[in-house]
């Protein structure tokens, strides 16, 4: 299965943390849910669904982290029997972004942690500098969320 | 688990000449329970690496009806990585330089696994 990227240079720290940390199912996203990279989904309404709640997740999070006067919200994981969920926060030149990912018993949350850790130092170094966005419009938020799946899934 | 007995214990396998740290981690989950390490060892890896490569090494065992895997001695190049299966999916973990005295550091890491049990 192969990762795909919106913009090249999310592809190689993806595949070596997909590599090294086993997880089945990844995503890469801004805080408001919009997808740059994914690994293992197969379908677009899958991304979509993943991206929405795990942006829903790490705004709730980061809302309780504030209420205890917490810096900052950083990461989060969910231990089910047969599946865990890591979701992890990060600052790039690109601006803030999300990592999600979905791992089995094959690795461990310890693997994922220490891999998420380099992902986002090489997140970190191949990220473009960027001026700010400004606010976004719900056309051009549509349009490029349909250019974005599509790309994800070309 | 008798938590307040972690340190004490992980201190005594650190007394060991050639052992640079020891950590009790969670085989399962890869994470660092307790650890007495020197500067500079990444605890976060070693306890992620150990708990992978003690569930990869136990399949390997059962694979070849060896039964459960209790002790793990990774020789390599700059020093060893000893692994020794504790009760209630705990390892014990010791990071070495290659001048260690295998024997001694195993025997501590018994002693270790039984005081936390």
């Amino acid at each position: 299965m192969k990762a795909r990227v919106i913009e090249p240079w999310l592809m190689a720290p993806l595949e070596r943390f997909v590599r090294e940390c086993g997880a089945r199912l990844t995503l890469i996203m801004t805080p408001s849910g919009q997808v740059l990279a994914q690994y293992g989904f197969t379908r677009a309404v899958e991304v979509m669904s993943a991206a929405a709640l795990g942006a829903g997740i790490a705004a709730s999070t980061a809302e309780i982290v504030k209420m205890l006067d917490e810096p900052d919200f950083r990461v989060l994981n969910h231990q089910s029997p047969h599946h865990g969920i890591f979701l992890g926060r990060f600052a790039t030149g690109r601006g803030p972004l999300l990592a999600l990912a979905v791992y089995g018993a094959d690795t461990s949350i310890g693997l994922v942690q220490l891999f998420f850790e380099d992902l986002v130092a090489d997140l970190e170094a191949a990220a473009p500098v960027v001026a700010p966005r400004g606010p976004v419009l719900a056309a051009d938020f549509e349009r490029d969320l349909n250019e974005s799946l599509a790309t994800l899934f070309r | 688990m008798k938590a307040e007995r972690l340190n004490p214990a992980l201190d005594r396998i650190t007394r060991v000449r050639g052992v640079r740290g020891a950590m009790v981690v969670s085989a399962d989950d890869g994470l660092v329970v307790a650890d007495a390490l020197m500067e500079g060892i990444r605890g976060n890896a070693v306890a992620a690496l150990a708990g992978s490569l003690a569930a990869r090494l136990g399949r390997a065992a059962a694979v070849t009806d060896a039964g459960g895997q209790r002790f793990v001695h990774l020789a390599a190049e700059g020093g060893a990585l000893l692994l020794l299966a504790g009760s209630e999916g705990l390892l014990i973990v010791a990071v070495t330089d290659h001048h260690v005295n295998v024997g001694l550091a195993r025997l501590e890491m018994q002693r270790a696994a039984e005081e936390i049990a």
